[in-house]
């Protein structure tokens, strides 16, 4: 039984390590591809960015069990074979791409335009505003969606394992639902609750360092305080809030 | 130094056309500050992104430093090279700072010298350089979230200068600081106007930020410059809004049979305590009903409501001696508020 999980175990991973890069890979550029032919964008070109957006749409539509099936063809074509970890691999890349685009979009969206604009003003072109501005702000985002997006790899594996893909999604199916084997079945389902737990909270790490970056010294709070403020009102009434508090303080 | 000539800038939205400029024609001098004042909605903020063609005005042209920016553009919607060469010569200060919060601060005053291609070692020995400049040497590393909203500006400021701009543009720089930061932010502003020769264009809503550093002033209304010009001229033009709304001088007659005269200070002449001469000579008792002055380099610029004895025919030699000291002089047209507060009086009674 040992060998057996470990052998399923390195084959979900190496499913979910390659689906993953290829998701990185090719959905950061078309996510950008999306926000910058986007009206008001960079590189504001409406058909570009409707035929994408409809490309994207038509890939995140598919149920994941229909696609890997339609996809048989294509993946013999590329990988040699439909079935195994290699075969499952495609079609949990092709899943993930049009998924993670759609999130590196949002993540990216979210970039203030102003710092587009004083890059902008600086003299910087598009390239300069992407890899300066664009992908450094919005990597806390992006490192959440690559988080989320492995998570649903970890699912999808499953599935395609059930499919004949192999990992622990095939073991699961085949020798614990087949074959009854209770046992094997939960040991699985607990592995795979411990990987998406592990997942989660190593990207969760990850986000919080770096959307931390110089925040250390500064209380929570006082972030509150400044969003709440609107920009007429000035600093003014802020020693006087602060004056009765250092007062509190004295006296207790 | 910056010239705009006929700018207008229309926006379409679902079939509607929104004129925020209308046939702007600014001209700053080599070395002066240059405030844009007016109401949200004039089209401040429009002209000055206009003015490194980050929004491209619809038609007119733009010159800055006598390179026409609005021929370099081409007709493209994207910066083309030598725009974008042209653009880093244009220093630029945001209200709301635009710093990356991702780099230090040191990684932001290097940004624009990246863009330029300036070496990794040069970079850091000009980002330092200027964060020494503007009095923020010891924060090199820290992120902006750790600054407080002056020291953001300042590096704004250091990042707007590492291009060896001639121009600066302040997009309502201080408006999201409180009183005392907004004036050493412009005292920094003034203080690389005049160590530098820096020409400053900024825009602001806020009167005090133009009669604090400006050389000149316009005011803008609906898209157009209503008013501009020196702020002596500005002070000089009788009837200016402007001048008006940087110094504002109210108060009404104590009774009737007075004479309100609004006395305009416009730097020239007036060195001379004049309204005690005025006292001496003709022996009257003046009182000064509001004024606001500002000294600057020893000379006197603003206005003062006084008010004197007796009715106009009584005082015409009072204001010729006034004239004659080289002030403007208007009779103010303020009736006496007794009869009023009377009728008042009667209501309440009532």
């Amino acid at each position: 039984m040992q060998p057996l999980l470990y052998n399923n175990s390195l084959d979900t991973l190496f499913m979910v390590w390659w689906a993953t890069f290829y998701a990185v890979v090719v959905g950061v550029p078309l996510g950008l591809l999306l926000i910058l032919t986007d009206r008001g964008g960079l590189l504001q070109n409406v058909v570009v960015n409707k035929v994408v957006g409809a490309i994207v749409n038509i890939g995140r539509s598919f149920p994941f069990l229909i696609l890997m099936v339609v996809l048989i063809p294509f993946t013999r074509f590329l990988v040699g074979t439909s079935i195994g970890p290699s075969g499952a691999v495609v079609p949990l890349a092709i899943a993930s791409i049009p998924f993670f685009a759609r999130l590196v979009e949002a993540a990216v969206r979210e970039v203030d335009h102003g710092l587009v604009e004083a890059v902008q003003s600086m003299g910087g072109g598009t390239w300069t505003v992407v890899f300066k501005v664009l992908l450094p702000q919005a990597l806390p985002a992006l490192v959440a969606a690559v988080t989320t997006t492995v998570i649903t790899l970890i699912g999808y594996s499953a599935i395609a394992g059930a499919v004949g893909g192999g990992g622990l999604g095939n073991l699961a199916y085949t020798y614990g639902f087949q074959q009854y084997e209770t046992r094997l079945m939960v040991v699985t389902v607990v592995l795979l609750i411990v990987l998406v737990t592990i997942v989660q909270l190593a990207g969760d790490l990850i986000v919080k360092r770096l959307a931390g970056r110089g925040s250390r010294s500064t209380a929570p709070v006082r972030v509150g305080l400044r969003r709440a403020r609107t920009p007429q009102a000035s600093e003014a009434p802020a020693p006087a809030t602060e004056e009765p508090a250092t007062a509190l303080t004295k006296v207790t | 130094m910056i010239t705009t000539t006929g700018l207008t800038k229309v926006y379409r939205s679902r079939g509607r056309e929104v004129t925020a400029l209308d046939g702007v024609d600014l001209h700053v001098r080599e070395g002066e500050v240059y405030g844009v004042v007016g109401q949200s909605g004039a089209g401040k903020s429009t002209l000055i992104r206009c003015v490194n063609l980050l929004e491209r005005p619809s038609s007119g042209t733009v010159t800055v430093n006598g390179q026409d920016l609005t021929a370099l553009a081409g007709r493209g919607t994207r910066a083309n090279a030598a725009l974008r060469k042209a653009r880093s010569h244009i220093g630029m200060v945001f209200q709301h700072f635009n710093l990356l919060s991702s780099r230090t601060v040191q990684a932001n005053v290097e940004l624009p010298l990246e863009i330029l291609g300036v070496s990794g070692k040069e970079r850091e020995r000009k980002a330092l350089e200027l964060l020494d400049l503007v009095g923020l040497a010891d924060k090199a590393k820290a992120y902006p979230a750790q600054l407080s909203g002056g020291q953001k500006q300042r590096v704004g400021i250091a990042r707007a200068l590492a291009g060896d701009p001639k121009v600066l543009l302040s997009d309502e720089s201080t408006s999201a600081l409180d009183p005392e930061t907004t004036r050493s932010i412009l005292q920094l502003l003034r203080d690389l106007n005049q160590q530098l020769g820096l020409t400053v264009l900024l825009i602001t809503h806020e009167m005090d930020v133009v009669k604090t550093i400006c050389d000149s002033a316009a005011l803008m209304k609906g898209g157009r410059v209503v008013e501009s010009g020196t702020v002596s001229e500005l002070l000089a033009t009788p009837g200016s809004e402007l001048a008006a709304e940087l110094f504002p001088v109210g108060g009404e007659p104590s009774g009737p049979d007075r004479t309100v005269v609004d006395v305009t200070f416009h730097g020239e002449a007036a060195t001379q305590p004049v309204i005690s001469q005025l006292s001496r000579t003709y022996n009257i008792d003046i009182s000064i009903l509001g004024a606001a002055m500002d000294t600057v380099a020893g000379k006197q610029i603003g206005r003062m409501r006084i008010e004197l004895p007796g009715r106009f025919e009584e005082n015409v030699v009072p204001i010729g001696f006034l004239r004659e000291q080289g002030l403007q002089v208007d009779v103010a047209d303020v009736a006496c508020p007794a009869p009023a507060d009377a009728a008042l009086l009667k209501e309440g009674a009532k």
